[in-house]
Formats: C-alpha cells, structure tokens, sequence
C-alpha cells in the first residue's frame, strides 16, 4: 500500500484514509444491510427444513463478511485511479514508499480475524446441524437429536429412517418402519428429525435434495447417514451430482414434505398396496447397504464370470443350462 | 517474427483448434443422430406401439450386445432402434415381445408395475413349439427373484412408469432362445406383454431405460448396452398436436 509522509503532504492536502474509511463504511454497511433484508430469503437452498435454512443462513453469513472486504478493494482502486492518477505535464516519480506499521498491524489482524471467525462460523455450523446436511459415512460424529425407534407415528420424537438407494438412473426410498417398503417419491413428514441412509446398488451417485439442503455420495455397499429436519410443506427435487454414466443428468426424482397424519396416511396406503400385491414380500430383508452381486432370497451370490455378473449372469442352479 | 506473421499464426492455431471441436462435435452428433425414429400415428385416440427385446441383435459392431427393437408401423418391420414418437394426451398400448432369457433385477421393488393403466401388464408366454404354457395372465408383480420370469424392463423414469417385461422361461424352453435378431416368434420361445398408459399431454422428449444390469461383459453388467441409444436404452417423443 503507498503511504505518504506528513512532511511530503501538502497543507491542503485531504486527509486521504478518513474519507476512504468514510465513503468505505457507508458502501460496507448499505451492501450488507441489502444482503441481509434484500437477498438472504431469496438465497438458496431456501428454507425447506433447518440444514437448508443452515445453509441459507451461511452463505449470507459469507456474503455479508466478504462484502466490505470487496468494497475496500475496489473502492481503494477508484479511488487511486481517480484521486492519485498522473497529472498532464507531471512527469516526477511518485512519492517513496515507508514502511507503515499502523497499516501493517491492521492488515495481519484483520485478515486474521477474518479467517479466524469463518473458521469458528464455519465450524458452529457443521457441528450445530448436525453434520449440516452432508452424509457423514456409516458411523456419524454429529448426531441430529431424536428417538429411534422400529415403529413412527405423528406427534412423537421419533426419528423417521429413510433409505435412499441409487442405481443408474433413477432414486428410490425405502422405509424400514414401515415394513421395509419402497418408493419412487420420496415423501416427508414436517417437524420431524429424519436420518438418510444413502446408499447405492451400482455405481457411485450423489443424492441431493435440494430443497432439504441435503447432499451425500451414494456408495455400493457403504451407508452413508445424513440427517435434516423439513420445517414447511413443499414440494422436493433429488437429484444426482456425481456424474453416473450417460443419462446422469436425467436421474431425478420428486417428493413432498406433508403434515405429519398426510405423512402416515401415505406410508400406510403404500405399505398396504405393496404387501397385498407381493412385492413387499420379494423386497429383500432391509439393511443398511446391498451387495449388488447377491439376491438375498435365493442366498447365495449370483455366479460371476471372470468377477463379472451381468446379462448371463443367471441365477439358476449349476445343474441347469447356461443362458446364452 | 513480424507482429502478422505472429497474428496469423495464431489465427491459424485458432481455426485448427476450433475446426477439430466442431468435426468431434459433428462427429458425435452426426453419429447419434444416424439412429432412426420410428413415428406412430393416432388411431381412434389411441396408439399401438411393438417392441422385442432380443439376447443380440443383427449390427455389425456390436452383434453380441442385447437390444430392443421397434416395430415399424407401416410395414410391420423391426427397425434395430431404441427412438420412437407418440402422440400426446393419447392411450398408448404397448406389445413387448420379450425373446431374451431372464436375469434378477438389481432393485426387486421394479418387479412392481407402475404407471401403467390399472398398474398391471398381460403377459403369455411360449415355448420354442408355439405351445402357450403362460395365457393372458393380468398381473401387478412379475417376480424377478422368485421365478426365471423377468427379462428386461420398459421403464420411463419421468413419468413414473416402471414395467419389468417377461421372459420365456428358460428352464421349460430349454434355452433354446432365439439366436438371430430380429426374432421371430416361429421356433423361438418367447413373451409376450402388454400394457397400456397415458402419453403427456404436453410433448417433449422421455427416456426409457432397462433396470436389469444387463450388460454383459460389463461390470456388474453396467455399462455397454445399458448405456447406450439403440440398444437397451432409448428415448420417446412425445408429439404435441
């Protein structure tokens, strides 16, 4: 930064740090003022559930300190542009540039406390959400409060168990506390602690819910927990962000967050239709993560050729022929 | 080097690189686009599309790969493509000839049939002699875990609709699956599905897909066939009028 001694400034010269700090403090204050009451409702993932409001919440949080850091800058270059530039006919060198302890100091410790509130910041909003939304692996640090149970009714502290299970090129859900069923809509009581176990039956993909503010990879074989709590009725979009083969950018899915009674009603009818058409009882017996290569009913793994299940990869006892 | 050899240097390296991404461009393009449509017209509000799936089919390049194939209304020809036009807001009524042997789904849940009208298929199934051991059963569950019953899918993830196609049963067959595309229902075992449902009623462009991780060759049978227009993966235009 170029200082100017007292003895090189002119007595009419302006008093150049005040008026910057001046014009810098209303610029600051009128862009976070707007931030905060113009954009943040408007920022996203919106305030569906507490992670997205968490993350609504951090991205304006980071907008708003970030904002005065951009104004200096940019401000401090107008303002040599404008105030500093050479005048036609001067052609004398600058004024020397001293060392300016009283800037210097200013500069190390306001980046440090910069650096050091977005990492306090940063670090509340991970812990305090519980993991803000992002899977967490198999074996959680950050727990989101609630009672687990094998039952869920409305009204209670019971954490709802959503399954989420990826192949390509489509989401569906299944809900061990209610029979093990299965769905292609991911539904959603409101005011209710909800834990996902992400998981996948091929390749690697990424749920993300986006309106729930909810993003965890999906894993074959790994369940991946991540938790969230809807705090309004809406409509939810899920989508793939790990790119998962030709039609990654198709896979998508819908689901709604209802009243808690909605919920129930919903799960009971589905869990009703599937056990009396039978395919709750060809669904295999509910776990954490699947492996891709065994179907559980018949209890054996499905025979590999070269490690390689596929096409021919029939699951018929030894004796039978080969499929082509 | 003068500032316009320099420039025209440049210019030339600009126009080199540039030409190369529009050939690879038109390249892919081009070559996705060589894929035919097979066009079906309304009839009393009503459409009929045909399908088979196949163990192979009659390319050049990938011989060995299992495709569908779609029945060209006009001539009643099986065109080796995956890309067809329906009409909207129209009943669509489904006929997939299902010739390929069985293989478990990876998801059981899609041995469910969903978004279909009533959420049930007919499925008849025949062995190599034309004998009809399986006859119009309606059901809303073909078990791909339980029975060699399932073959492939018909599954159009965007409008919901999810149908686990029947396949001859290999064991009664004998595996004696047809073994020159496209199959024809003389001397070869095969099944024979139908369902009806709802186009959109406004157009665009559906992908459907099959769920059975039937990509031979391919780990975990990803990949090959599962991924690519043509074979066991397509698109449906839905056509507004």
């Amino acid at each position: 930064m170029t200082t100017t001694t007292p003895a090189t400034q002119s007595p009419a010269e302006p008093s150049h740090g005040r008026r910057l700090f001046g014009i810098w403090l209303i610029l600051a204050l009128a862009a976070d003022l707007i931030i905060w009451f113009v954009w943040k409702p408007h920022l996203p993932p919106g305030d569906l559930s507490d992670s997205a409001r968490h993350q609504q919440l951090d991205i304006a949080v980071l907008a708003v300190s970030a904002a005065p850091v951009i104004i200096f800058v940019l401000l401090y270059f107008t303002y040599a542009i404008v105030v500093w530039r050479a005048r036609p006919g001067d052609d004398s060198d600058g004024e020397p540039i001293y060392g300016n302890t009283k800037v210097q100091a200013s500069w190390i410790i306001g980046t440090t406390i910069i650096v050091l509130w977005l990492f306090v910041f940063g670090t509340v909003e991970l812990v305090g959400p519980a993991g803000a939304g992002a899977g967490e692996g198999p074996s959680p640090v950050w727990k989101l409060a609630g009672a687990t149970s094998a039952t869920w009714t409305p009204g209670g502290k019971t954490m709802l168990e959503v399954q989420v299970i990826g192949q390509q090129w489509t989401w569906t859900f299944r809900y061990p506390q209610f029979g093990g069923m299965e769905s292609t809509e991911l539904m959603l009581p409101v005011n209710t602690p909800v834990t996902f176990h992400v998981t996948s039956l091929d390749v690697i993909h990424s749920f993300w819910a986006y309106q729930l503010g909810v993003k965890a990879d999906a894993n074959p074989q790994v369940d991946n927990v991540a938790y969230t709590t809807a705090r309004a009725l809406g409509g939810v979009t899920v989508r793939c962000s790990e790119l998962c083969g030709i039609w990654h950018g198709a896979m998508f899915n819908y689901g709604h967050v209802v009243t808690q009674a909605a919920f129930q009603s919903w799960a009971n009818g589905v869990q009703s239709k599937e056990k009396t058409d039978g395919v709750l009882a060809a669904l295999p017996p509910f776990a954490l993560a699947y492996d891709p290569t065994v179907v559980p009913q018949l209890g054996a793994a499905l025979p590999k050729i070269d490690g390689i299940t596929g096409a021919a990869g029939y699951y018929y006892p030894p004796g039978d022929p080969v499929t082509p | 080097m003068s500032v316009a050899a320099r420039a025209a240097s440049l210019l030339a390296a600009f126009v080199i690189v540039a030409g190369l991404g529009v050939f690879v461009a038109l390249y892919y393009i081009g070559g996705a686009s060589a894929l035919p449509m097979v066009h079906y017209s309304a009839s009393g509000g009503q459409v009929n599309v045909a399908l088979q799936e196949d163990p192979q089919n009659n390319s050049a390049s990938k011989p060995d790969w299992v495709s569908y194939y779609v029945q060209d209304p006009g001539n009643s020809q099986w065109v080796h493509t995956t890309l067809f036009s329906v009409p909207a807001n129209t009943k669509v009524n489904v006929t997939i000839y299902g010739y390929d042997g069985c293989t478990p789904l990876r998801n059981n849940f899609f041995s469910q049939v969903q978004g279909t009208i009533g959420n049930t298929v007919t499925v008849s199934q025949f062995d190599q002699h034309g004998k009809e051991y399986v006859s119009d059963q309606t059901t809303s569950v073909i078990n791909a875990w339980a029975n060699c019953n399932v073959g492939h899918t018909f599954a159009i993830p965007g409008m919901n609709l999810y149908v686990p196609v029947a396949s001859p049963n290999a064991q009664l067959s004998a595996n004696n699956l047809c073994s020159s595309s496209p199959c024809t229902p003389s001397g070869n075992p095969y099944a024979k599905e139908t369902f009806s449902f709802m186009s959109p009623a406004h157009g665009g462009v559906f992908r459907w897909q099959c769920l059975v991780p039937c990509g031979g060759g391919f780990l975990d049978g990803n990949g090959g066939p599962m991924q690519t227009l043509g074979y066991m993966m397509g698109e449906m235009d839905v056509v507004s009028s």
